[in-house]
């Protein structure tokens, strides 16, 4: 009866059955997946990358390339858009190889699959059986996608193998951090910097998807989304997907509001942050914000004894937003970055110096790196609150 | 069996606080487009019964086994890593082979993409990985899920279960639904208490101790319930405090902590040192111990001198996460704190005698 999880599953039949077990129910496709690009002409908001793309699907002239930017900016949607709109569907298997960091990308792999495929002659073109016209160039495509987390020197075996098939394979590595890329291979490719999506871009893209998908949502929504995301177009498109099931999910379905948004992405509310604020000693009524005072309902949640002061008081504040389960970095980023958020709190306020300002700044600096480096999160926290009380109160 | 497991709800109907969340999640198990997700709050707060309560429901109770699995590193070394299993299900804890999690989690993507699921009665085409401690995977490990969370959908789900988002990378993040779960509060952690107590046949919970018990407990639910097991264990009527069912190393900590206020010499530090090393040598995880003893001091000393011993520990307990050797940092801290200790009583002194001329 208890088979194994694995063997509970048959093998999948070779290349005709894995076709069809990739066709998956678009109904329950996410929308990142449904909503990718299928044209480079789809791709929003990097319109310079993809004026230069587009001369190359007439020109059959394709350098080496390296796209590098954030997240969910579209680098790896705009090369398979282009390697199928150079190939066609029937010569896409046999003229471009894709490797990712869930591939074993060590350098026996490099020296072997890489450096096979690169050097076999370009197959003949098939017929496009969609009766469409494909440019098919003469050379095929390797596409390292998230290449930065190749060793070094897997990267540098990669050197010679690029510069001895040149003619018959262009190379495009995609990565987030182009200095994790070695020089001598940065320096063969042309480069591409995918930039954050600019707000309105997003918007209209989210627009677009929230329309065919018949959610109905506001342009509080769209903004929730879009300041929530900075400019990660996937993680937008994740959380109105995952809002959009939970509001579906409810009983009865009730409609998606900018809440849920800032919840789903982890966001700690307004309330909270203000609160925070408060005990630590920043006069939270001097600054303009959205709303002057501090709305009790939310920050009800952070529950502290009443009859505690000083030290206790800030400990006890910073454990609840910890039970609270809210994160380390997001709370420091909101005090960073985002709106109203203590460290505009901060840097507005308008009676405390600047020498306390920048006292509040240091240690946020300090707790950001600390917090990289894997640091225990209660600690930092209470720290940053504890120097900016001090700060703000001496 | 301890209580935490013998009373732990099964399903999503049987959890007790975050009603709300649980309806939520019987949606979207219902719903057929169940995402990847990543359930992330404090320790003990019930995100694994909760994950485990989600399963139930998107499959049904399956027969579950723990399994060793051996995973072969490209240069051939073996990795031992245990596994809890059903037909519908995965579940692991990467971070156990430390800096080899990416082969791990290579291998079993790869062999769940690969598979087909056969069993016609299955309520869904795909199976779910549970991956445990997600906050400690590797930067490679995580990279390693990013295209992989995409392009097999069909046939896979991660469930990610982790105490905070923060050393999660933003495109593993992007990829998910988060679903926080916050500590349940003192009304809540009572009613799981009491419905122990009823289940286990402990009579009631004086509400005193249960206080105790709470406010000890900082939102764990786990440990909540442990030291009330331990504490009925000790005195069955439940008349003694709370002292007597506290873990043997948190007091152990705690007389670390006494020995630093009591003296600060360097035959102390040698002390300490001792009794530093038999925490570490039982195991108790060094930053649990330098938050405990730090606990027990500012307890201890004047106002004035908390943030500053507190700045310390985050000071030192970051160079540990850096450094190799935690006893240097431990140490360290003992032999700062002592020093600011010190420093404040001489303060005192000396402020009293500017006074005096
Ligand atoms: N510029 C864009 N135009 C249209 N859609 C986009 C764009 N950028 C991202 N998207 C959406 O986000 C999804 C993810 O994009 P993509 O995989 O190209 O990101 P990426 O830049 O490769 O990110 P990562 O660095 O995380 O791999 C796409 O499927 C698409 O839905
Ligand atoms: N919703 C709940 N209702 C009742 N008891 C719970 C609930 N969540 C957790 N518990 C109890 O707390 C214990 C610890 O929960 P667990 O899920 O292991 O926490 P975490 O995974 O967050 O560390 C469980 O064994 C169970 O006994
Ligand atoms: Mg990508
Ligand atoms: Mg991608």
């Amino acid at each position: 009866m208890a088979t194994s999880f694995f063997q509970a599953r048959a093998p999948a039949k070779k290349k005709s059955g894995k076709e069809k077990e990739n066709v998956v129910n678009p109904s329950l496709q996410p929308w990142v997946e449904k909503y990718r690009p299928e044209t480079i002409d789809d791709v929003s908001s990097q319109e310079h990358i993809v004026s230069v793309l587009r001369k190359t699907l007439s020109s059959s002239n394709l350098p080496h390339m390296l796209f590098y930017g954030p997240p969910g900016t579209g680098k790896t949607s705009t090369i398979l858009a282009l390697a199928r709109q150079l190939f066609g569907p029937d010569n896409f298997r046999s003229r471009v190889l894709e490797l990712n960091a869930s591939d074993e990308r060590g350098i026996s792999i490099v020296r072997e699959k890489v450096k096979n495929f690169a050097r076999q002659t370009p197959r003949a073109e098939a017929v496009a059986s969609d009766g469409k016209k494909y440019p098919c160039p003469p050379y095929k495509i390797i596409i390292l996608d998230e290449a930065d987390s190749m060793t070094q020197d897997a990267q540098a075996a990669l050197r010679r193998i690029m510069e001895n098939y040149a003619r018959i394979t262009r190379f495009c590595l995609v990565c987030n951090y182009v200095t994790r890329i070695i020089e001598p291979l940065a320096s063969r490719c042309s480069k591409f910097r995918f930039k954050p999506l600019d707000s309105s871009s997003a918007r209209q893209r989210l627009e677009h998807i929230a329309l065919a998908e018949k959610v109905p949502v506001n342009e509080d929504v769209i903004s929730a989304l879009v300041s929530t995301s900075s400019g990660d177009l996937r993680r937008a498109v994740t959380y109105l997907q995952s809002a959009a099931r939970l509001s579906a999910a409810t009983e009865p379905p009730s409609a998606i509001l900018p809440q849920d948004i800032q919840e789903i992405a982890g966001v700690v509310p307004d309330a909270i942050i203000r609160k925070l604020a408060q005990t630590l000693g920043v006069d939270v009524t001097l600054i303009g914000g959205r709303d002057g005072d501090v709305e009790m309902g939310d920050a009800a949640s952070l529950t502290v004894e009443p009859d505690l002061r000083g030290f206790d008081l800030i400990r006890e504040t910073v454990r609840s937003l910890i039970r609270e389960g809210y994160s380390a970095s997001q709370v420091l980023s909101q005090w960073l970055k985002a709106h109203s958020q203590l460290h505009d709190v901060i840097v507005e306020h308008p009676t405390l110096t600047g020498r306390q300002k920048s006292a509040c700044a240091l240690v946020m600096a300090e707790a950001d790196k600390a917090l990289c480096d894997g640091a225990d999160e209660e600690l930092w926290i209470l720290e940053v609150a504890l120097r900016v009380h001090k700060a703000v109160t001496s | 069996m301890l209580w935490v497991d013998d009373y732990r709800p099964k399903t999503l109907d049987g959890l007790h606080y975050h009603v709300g969340l649980s309806q939520r999640l019987k949606s979207l198990a219902a719903s057929g487009d169940f995402p990847h997700m990543l359930f992330y709050g404090p320790s003990g707060a019930g995100k694994k019964t909760r994950i485990a309560a989600t399963l139930n429901e998107l499959f049904g109770s399956g027969v579950e086994r723990i399994d060793q699995r051996v995973f072969l590193t490209p240069s051939r070394k073996k990795l031992d890593v245990n596994v809890v299993q059903s037909n519908y299900h995965i579940e692991l804890t990467p971070s156990e082979v430390g800096n080899y999690d990416r082969v791990v989690i290579q291998e079993i993507i790869k062999e769940i993409a690969q598979t087909q699921q056969v069993d016609v009665s299955a309520k869904h085409r795909f199976k779910v990985v549970v991956i445990n401690e997600a906050d400690s995977l590797s930067r490679d490990a995580q990279a390693a899920l990013r295209r992989t969370m995409e392009k097999y959908m069909s046939n896979l789900r991660i469930i990610l279960c982790a105490n905070s988002t923060s050393r999660l990378i933003a495109p593993i993040k992007s990829r998910c639904l988060l679903i926080r779960v916050a500590a349940p509060n003192h009304e809540e952690m009572l009613t799981v208490l009491n419905h122990v107590a009823k289940r286990a046949g402990a009579g009631s919970l004086p509400e005193d101790r249960a206080d105790e018990i709470i406010s000890d407990a900082n939102g764990n639910m786990r440990k909540a319930i442990l030291v009330f097991e331990a504490m009925k264990m000790q005195s069955p009527d439940l008349s003694s405090s709370l002292a007597i069912a506290k873990p043997d190393w948190e007091t152990y900590c705690y007389k670390v902590g006494d020995m630093i206020i009591q003296e600060q010499t360097p035959q102390r530090v040698m002390e300490v040192r001792t009794k530093l090393y038999e925490l570490l040598s039982h195991c108790i995880p060094p930053t649990i111990i330098l938050k405990t003893i730090a606990d027990r001091v500012v307890q201890k000393v004047d106002e004035s001198l908390k943030a500053d011993i507190m700045h310390w520990a985050a000071i030192y307990e970051n160079r540990m996460r850096i450094g190799n050797k935690k006893i240097y940092h431990l140490e360290a801290w003992v032999v700062k704190v002592m020093s600011l200790y010190k420093q404040f009583f001489l303060g005192i002194e000396l402020g009293d005698f500017d006074d005096f001329i």
